[in-house]
């Protein structure tokens, strides 16, 4: 069944979608756009240690985006410099010693424009066992650290004076952060993995009344997002990663047309 | 160690700066169970600060404290809420504990609140806002409740039955409540303790010796301290379960 480069795409980017969703909706909540950038570019770096020591793409992502995300944090408490800025700093300094060092390895055939974009040819099967292992794995935590993460995300200091840890919480879902990004990069491409996140879970926001209900609506929104793109990155030949997230914006475009209210005007 | 089981929360010495400069300092007090200690004091005085100590939102502070509860309700002063969120009355409800459906409308019930269970948070005004609160933290039957300042924009009426319920919910539940109040008047009617902050702790005992304090005129003015003189002398009753009014 998982022969066909297609249908291992089309598994492993529905499997990406389920973890997006949810992730997704904490990306807006917390404003963490820009950070997620940042971990997502550093994951060139991740990408080049992956091949200049053959290891575990994957795994090798999440190690360098978790150093990245603890380097931001130190940072932090040492300068006086504002957090874009150091995301910022952080971010192209990363994609750009990434590149570099991606020019040293000339021994290597490497597809810049598949990392960069997603390749949906790339798709293996042992790809496939690391998105939904790792995916469920994130989900599950992402479950047991939901209330102090979102009772925080509400309002820190309600969460802390009831005794929810949310120091704690934070620091796991940054972790989940890397962990989003090294199994979805294949997919998507490092320069597009934070549109996954955001742009269903914004269209979501669109059309959604409560916090579960934007969940359920950013995880179709994905769903739709990968099987339209996908479909159409076949159709067209066009790579992934661009054709999900144009088919996520095409979503989010419908989303602003409010159908309920229009309905009752007709009426 | 807890020698006296009643005890909540306990600051010994305790305060908390913010470079260099002291926002409070050498506070010790206590909240035992059934009962309510206010705080009061002008603005800057350190109130909420020594409501964030006791909470252990503060963690770098001078001092001890001693929580012996986990069970707590906390209403802040000022909350800021992101409204990215999509929040309803009832998801705020259920924010920090997973409560049943009655448990909830009986709390909305309570601070009068419960049509607006359904609307979304960022639609209220300041006054129901504030009820939704203190249902939230009342919901969750807590052993201590932290208000600060809890009935501020509320409807002139809607705030003495506030202050009413505060008192009743703290007999009926047994919890202790660490209470910051502008309202000398409503306030020194229900207190047990009132600590008087102004940067440090200038007095405190019960609402009589602290009204008869120097200090305490000193920094409220004459008129403060009869007022609450003159709310003792006019304390000639008191109000049964069903709201009557009955002579001592």
């Amino acid at each position: 069944m998982f022969d066909d480069f297609f249908i291992r795409a089309l598994v492993a980017g529905i499997g990406v979608a389920f973890v997006t969703g949810p992730l997704g909706c904490f990306v807006i909540w917390r404003r963490l756009s820009y950070f997620g950038d940042t971990l997502a570019h550093s994951a060139l770096l991740g990408v080049t240690l992956a091949f200049t020591m053959e290891f575990n793409i994957a795994l090798s992502v999440f190690i360098i985006s978790s150093l990245i995300a603890l380097t931001l944090i130190q940072l932090q408490k040492r300068t006086n410099l504002p957090g874009d800025a150091l995301l910022g700093l952080l971010a192209h300094s990363s994609l750009g010693v990434g590149l570099v060092v991606i020019g040293f390895l000339t021994f290597i055939r490497f597809d810049i424009m598949g990392l960069l974009f997603g390749d949906i040819l790339a798709v293996t099967v042992d790809d496939l066992l690391i998105i939904w292992v790792g995916g469920a794995v994130i989900l599950l935590i992402l479950k047991l650290i939901w209330k102090p993460l979102f009772a925080s995300t509400v309002n820190y200091e309600l969460a802390e004076a009831e005794g929810l840890n949310p120091d704690r919480a934070k620091a796991i879902f940054t972790i989940l952060m890397a962990a989003i990004i090294a199994i979805s990069i294949k997919m998507v491409g490092l320069l597009l993995i934070t549109g996954m996140l955001i742009i269903p879970a914004a269209m979501a926001r669109n059309i959604s009344s409560s916090p579960q209900r934007m969940v359920i609506y950013s995880i179709i929104g994905g769903l739709l997002s990968v099987i339209l793109g996908l479909f159409t990155s076949l159709e067209f030949n066009t790579s992934s990663g661009p054709s999900i997230i144009t088919a996520a914006l095409f979503l989010f475009i419908l989303s602003l047309f409010n159908i309920k209210q229009s309905i009752k005007l007709k009426n | 160690m807890n020698a006296n089981q009643n005890i909540l929360v306990k600051l010994k010495d305790a305060g908390f700066k913010i470079n260099d400069k002291w926002l409070v300092q050498g506070v010790s007090l206590q909240v035992e169970k059934g009962k309510i200690v206010t705080l009061i004091g002008p603005n800057g005085s350190g109130k909420s600060t020594t409501a964030k100590i006791a909470l252990g939102i503060y963690k770098k502070i001078e001092g001890e404290v001693e929580k012996y509860t986990n069970k707590i309700g906390y209403v802040p002063q000022k909350i800021s809420i992101d409204w990215t969120l999509p929040l309803r009355v009832n998801d705020f409800m259920v924010l920090t504990e997973s409560l049943k459906n009655e448990i909830i409308d009986e709390a909305l019930s309570l601070t009068g609140v419960i049509h607006l269970k359904d609307k979304n948070l960022g639609d209220l005004s300041g006054g129901e806002f504030q009820r939704v609160l203190l249902a939230r933290a009342i919901s969750k039957k807590p052993e201590l409740l932290v208000l600060d300042e809890p009935v501020q924009g509320v409807d002139f009426t809607g705030e003495i039955a506030l202050y009413e319920l505060i008192k009743k919910i703290s007999d009926e539940l047994n919890c202790g409540i660490l209470l910051i109040s502008h309202d000398l008047h409503t306030v020194m009617s229900a207190t047990d303790h009132v600590v008087c902050l102004n940067g440090h702790v200038c007095c405190s005992g019960t609402p009589m010796d602290v009204a008869k304090n120097n200090e305490y005129k000193a920094l409220f003015g004459e008129q403060a301290s009869q007022i609450l003189s003159r709310y003792e002398h006019r304390h000639d009753h008191i109000h049964t379960d069903e709201g009557k009014i009955k002579k001592n």
